[in-house]
């Protein structure tokens, strides 16, 4: 087991609220309990999600106005809490019109809607170092339940950060414009870093 | 009589020519109204999407009643035309040909070049491929004016081609529209 791995599964142990593994002691385990706690989401993180079109390629982009918080159980990571807020005014994809597009009512309607917001309702452990979140998008004055998965990618005293990923359907916030030509899915693959509060 | 005789239009020039001349006439309403800066996004992006399809639709068509036009006897021009009259319209009909078929090239030059990278889903069914030329805002910029000026141009000569039909049919009472709209045994 690599030190990497170690610290990664010693903190999702701690965060699980699993009971103290004997090889833990060994690791000269850092103030574990630190895990828990409130995380601000930083601008470290990237916000990426691309739609595929009809014969290969599709848009990609990235948002790079957003805030959130982890909230950390101590002892049970079930209990835990994300939040997120963005703002699709700042939608990057490296073609303006298209940018415009986004913001405009057919997509996003910025000017009406400038948030979008995430509460997750319910995070299931799926593994060592991987977990589900559950929770209501709010879009485009609608809300929906939505599922994301992720995976720990680092942890130390101060900061943590995970790889989240998953799928949205567009149909579900009145932002169905251009199907079929692209896809009804927007695959969300963000690296989301926290700092401690 | 499907082929064109010594003085008449067959069914196939005749079909071909007013299919054409409906479609063209609604793709150059249409583009004229999805170019409206001021138009619903979701629309116009809807309407463009259209404008596509029917735009290669009339290509495909055009390119058939070029092909169809050129292996075809050319009905000899209704009595009582003059020289002059003769030649003009046999230039107008030369230049409405040739535009039916610039227009939608450059079209599709245009939607090929567009550095959006919008797919032509035609109709939703198959993806129509983009022409090979290089994307970039000068070269879609280029394809769009030629698009939009020859789109217009083809409108004018339309409307002189029209006025001229109607003329015949009701000042000068000959057969000029006439065996343009059902053929005849000749
Ligand atoms: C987009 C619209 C149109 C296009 C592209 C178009 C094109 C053409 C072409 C290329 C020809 C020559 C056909 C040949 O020699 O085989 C022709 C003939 C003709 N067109 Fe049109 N046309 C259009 C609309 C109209 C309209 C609106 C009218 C009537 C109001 C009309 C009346 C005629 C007539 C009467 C002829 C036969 C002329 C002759 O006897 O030589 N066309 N058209
Ligand atoms: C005979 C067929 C066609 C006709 C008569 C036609 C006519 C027009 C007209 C009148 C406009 C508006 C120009 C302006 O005001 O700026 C337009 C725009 C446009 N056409 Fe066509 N069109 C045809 C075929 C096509 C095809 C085959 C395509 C692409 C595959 C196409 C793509 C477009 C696009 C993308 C625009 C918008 C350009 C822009 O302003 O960004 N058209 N067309």
């Amino acid at each position: 087991m690599s030190a990497h791995s170690m610290v990664i599964t010693a903190a999702l142990m701690t965060l699980a609220g699993l009971v103290a593994h004997p090889a833990l002691s060994q690791a000269k385990a850092p103030t574990l309990d630190d895990a828990a706690g409130r995380y601000d989401i930083d601008g470290s993180s990237q916000i990426n999600f691309k739609v595929g079109q009809v014969g290969g390629g599709g848009i990609s982009g990235k948002f790079t106005k957003f805030s959130g918080t982890f909230q950390l159980d101590r002892g049970d990571i079930e209990k835990s809490v994300v939040e997120f807020a963005l703002f699709p005014e700042t939608v990057q994809t490296g073609e303006p019109r298209i940018e415009n597009f986004l913001r405009s009512t057919a997509v996003f309607d910025t000017a009406s809607y400038p948030k979008i917001v995430f509460r997750s309702t319910k995070i299931t452990r799926t593994g060592e170092d991987t977990a589900q979140i559950e929770g209501n998008l709010t879009a485009k004055g609608t809300t929906r339940t939505e599922h994301f998965d992720a995976t720990l990618t680092k942890w130390n005293r101060r900061v943590i950060g995970f790889h989240i990923q998953g799928g949205v359907y567009r149909t579900r916030y009145d932002m169905s414009v251009g199907i079929p030509i692209y896809s009804n899915i927007v695959e969300f693959d963000m690296m989301v870093n926290g700092q401690k509060h | 009589m499907l082929r064109n005789g010594p003085d008449t239009f067959g069914w196939v020039t005749i079909l071909l020519h007013w299919t054409i001349a409906i479609l063209i006439a609604g793709l150059l309403v249409l583009g004229y109204i999805m170019t409206r800066p001021d138009i619903d996004p979701m629309l116009q992006f809807d309407l463009f999407q259209w404008h596509k399809s029917f735009g290669f639709t009339a290509l495909g068509l055009c390119i058939i009643r070029v092909l169809w036009w050129l292996a075809s006897r050319h009905p000899v021009a209704v009595a009582g035309l003059s020289v002059r009259e003769k030649w003009a319209s046999f230039a107008v009909h030369i230049l409405i040909l040739c535009l039916t078929l610039a227009v939608p090239f450059t079209g599709w030059a245009l939607a090929s070049t567009s550095t959006l990278d919008i797919p032509s889903f035609y109709f939703n069914l198959v993806v129509i491929p983009h022409l090979p030329l290089d994307k970039s805002t000068v070269a879609e910029t280029l394809w769009t004016t030629a698009h939009a000026i020859l789109a217009y141009g083809l409108a004018a000569l339309v409307l002189l081609h029209a006025a001229a039909a109607l003329h015949h049919h009701f000042i000068r009472h000959d057969a000029v529209l006439v065996r343009m709209l059902r053929s005849r045994r000749s």
